[in-house]
């Protein structure tokens, strides 16, 4: 669908306000700086940037097609064809890892400053785009956005304290938290922090309940299915990872392993160290254990399903039109068939015409021997192997039981990003397929 | 000024606050010890056990969060009648008609932001390393409090009975008919038979008890209101008590040791 000025008219009074905050975000930080000593040059960097966010926002306001801010058509039609759930979730991942590799350098103000700013003005620029407002603006995506931006502040706040810390144990020298023990009255010291807080979250909720209407759609009808249909946007992850496993597994199976697997956590993390101060390098493996789920295997998946997923639940670029007649080609293949039929040349393994349930369950499982080999060796080889080898220090620090727990969670975590790669790379459906008594795997 | 000081000095004010202003060292120290809303804290605390940095408010911004759904969901319970008849009904007017129509916003974006500052102040207490001994099973808690609110927002979900609500909630619950064995599509239900009938049908499955029916009807709304309103806020509201009991049994905010 093509910009039209009925859509410039709506989008523009919010993108006017939108880039006049930026201007005076940048215009505040300038300020500050400016009355810091030594800061002349990034304080001259923020007032540049703030001018030409008043431009952008008198130029949006304009509210003509050609004058509203826009990423050009062809970059947009690229991006569209670039994306994909492989390329969307290896790029995420691979720019966390650049994030986190970086991160002494990252986490710098100036340099965070800027991220942000580089943020917001996409965000803006796409914003002038129709397919790409019209997913952004539903009421129920607006906390997501809002969601995308708290957990890039936060991640930044807690990263620079850790690089701090981090830098100050590599010297010796105490954490900040050791440091800041003196001991304050509660009184007033905490309840007028919460008092504020208070306040400022209550004034929040007001603005966002004043200016956002709840959605309501139509009265519910049990015969009318949308198209897409979604759960709730903190369950779009699970409903991403049905793209992969069958229900049992991603929406009943995974999702109690998660919540299990929090619970386990502090069992499992025998590492004394950084307990009460934020710090990376003492606790490496917890903190991209953790990350890793959190952020690639949840909240992308999240964004996936909420801004990239339309009908069908067919992938969308972020400025394309959400049609239901988009047609994906679906050539995934099980395992067994792979194995028998295309390795080997065989037809799959059939218990011949009126054979016992006994003799049938015989060439259920030879059919699906490649799958099961498979699998067995996965949960049940590999944790003793990897015991004696990579983490052998972990074995002997939790010893057995604690060991297998800890082990079988990660490689129970880890099947869905290799069933992810599987099927981008093989057309994989399937390792085991038994639909005679509906398990699939 | 002289009628401030009758106030303070009536026999009324002094019965309720057993000391004076908390103005000086001591009366700042009673305060925290004699008042029920603040006996939850300690009396005096470390620095950065305070610090906007350290502990992103967001473990309190959750509460204060669940404070305002519970004050503007009961308001909505004199309003909203949990009935295929009413319930659309009810909603469309505290859009269009309603005095104070706009507490329903206030609670939906409540429930939204409440979730992400759960997610949030779990975050933190991962950071912070806070989740290790002798923290362990206060973190237990916090993770069935994150279920929790996972599940108050997902009952909700469904009360405005729209075509947003009863499509979620369809896609949600179907993942229970896939419940390995308890599920009637779900692996191995096949092999629970008695004398060859079915043990788990679509009609005594996993999300047959969910639903209270084979689809999302009006069992389900009133299912979903009852555990919306009473039976999940009465299990956030015990949890929360010994999450935050805990918090100062297990020897207040984390620091450094």
């Amino acid at each position: 669908m093509h910009s039209n000025g009925f859509f410039l008219k709506d989008v523009a009074g919010f993108l006017g306000g939108y880039y006049s905050c930026i201007a005076i975000m940048n215009g505040i930080a300038a300020l500050i700086l400016w009355r810091k000593k030594g800061q002349v040059g990034w304080a001259l960097v923020w007032t540049a940037l703030a001018i030409a966010m008043m431009v952008l926002a008198s130029l949006a306001l304009s509210a003509s097609p050609g004058m509203v801010p826009a990423l050009p058509a062809s970059v947009r039609s690229l991006v569209n064809r670039l994306s994909g759930p492989m390329i969307y979730t290896l790029g995420t991942f691979a720019l966390l890892a650049v994030l986190f590799v970086f991160r002494s350098f990252f986490v710098k103000p100036m340099v965070a400053w800027g991220i942000l700013n580089a943020m917001l003005v996409l965000m803006g620029l796409s914003m002038a785009d129709e397919n790409f407002a019209a997913i952004v603006m539903k009421p129920d995506n607006v906390p997501i956005v809002g969601l995308v931006f708290l957990l890039a502040f936060f991640t930044w706040l807690a990263t620079k304290q850790a690089v701090v810390n981090d830098d100050r144990i590599a010297r010796g020298l105490p954490t900040v938290e050791k440091e800041n023990d003196e001991k304050v009255l509660v009184w007033p010291d905490l309840v007028y922090t919460e008092l504020i807080c208070m306040v400022a979250v209550m004034a929040f909720l007001l603005v966002w309940a004043i200016f956002l209407p709840a959605p309501l759609e139509e009265p519910a009808s049990s015969v009318k299915t949308p198209n897409p249909s979604k759960a709730p946007w903190y369950f779009l992850g699970l409903q991403e990872m049905l793209v992969y496993f069958d229900p049992w597994y991603a929406g009943v199976v995974l999702p109690s392993l998660v919540v299990f697997g929090l619970m386990a956590m502090p069992y499992l993390d025998f590492n004394k160290k950084g307990n009460g101060y934020y710090s990376i390098e003492e606790r490496k493996f917890s903190y991209l254990t953790y990350q890793f789920g959190f952020f690639v295997l949840w909240i992308t998946l999240i964004i996936l399903g909420t801004f990239l997923r339309g009908p069908n639940w067919n992938f969308f670029g972020p400025f394309e039109y959400w049609t239901p007649y988009k047609v994906e080609v679906l050539n995934n293949v099980d395992l067994p068939q792979m194995f028998w039929v295309n390795l080997l040349d065989q037809p799959l393994p059939k218990a011949p015409a009126g054979a016992s349930g006994l003799v049938q369950a015989g060439y259920v499982l030879l059919r699906e021997a490649p799958g099961l080999l498979v699998m067995g060796a996965y949960l049940l080889l590999l944790p003793p192997l990897l015991a004696v080898t990579v983490f052998r220090g972990f074995f002997a620090k939790l010893g057995l039981v604690r060991y297998m727990v800890m082990a079988n969670l990660m490689l129970l975590m880890l099947t869905l990003p290799i069933k992810m790669i599987l099927r981008w790379t093989l057309n994989l459906k399937y390792i085991i397929s038994i639909p005679e008594i509906s398990l699939n795997f | 000024m002289a009628i401030g000081e009758t106030i303070r000095n009536s026999q009324i004010w002094k019965s309720i606050f057993r000391h004076p202003m908390p103005l000086d060292r001591r009366n700042r120290i009673v305060v925290m010890l004699t008042n029920f809303f603040l006996h939850l804290h300690p009396v005096s605390i470390k620095k950065q056990g305070i610090a906007l940095s350290f502990t992103w408010c967001m473990g309190g911004v959750t509460f204060f969060l669940f404070l305002v759904e519970t004050v503007t969901g009961v308001l909505l319970m004199f309003y909203y009648r949990p009935t295929l008849e009413w319930a659309y009904n009810d909603i469309l007017a505290l859009r269009d008609v309603t005095s104070l129509g706009i507490l329903r916003e206030l609670h939906r974006w409540g429930a939204h932001a409440m979730v992400i500052t759960t997610w949030l102040h779990m975050y933190r207490v991962f950071l912070t390393g806070s989740y290790k001994p002798p923290r362990e099973f206060n973190w237990v808690i916090g993770v069935i409090l994150l279920l929790l609110t996972l599940l108050l927002s997902f009952t909700g979900y469904l009360l405005p009975w729209d075509q947003l609500a009863i499509w979620a909630i369809t896609v949600g619950s179907n993942m229970a008919r896939a419940t390995p064995f308890l599920g009637y599509e779900g692996p191995g239900q096949q092999l629970l038979t008695v004398g060859g009938i079915d043990m788990i049908t679509d009609a005594s499955d996993a999300r047959f008890g969910l639903l209270g029916a084979r689809f999302v009807g009006e069992e389900t709304l009133n299912r979903f209101y009852v555990l919306h309103c009473i039976a999940i806020p009465l299990a956030v509201a015990l949890l929360l008590a010994i999450h935050f009991w805990r918090v100062r049994k297990d020897g207040g905010i984390s620091g450094p040791l």
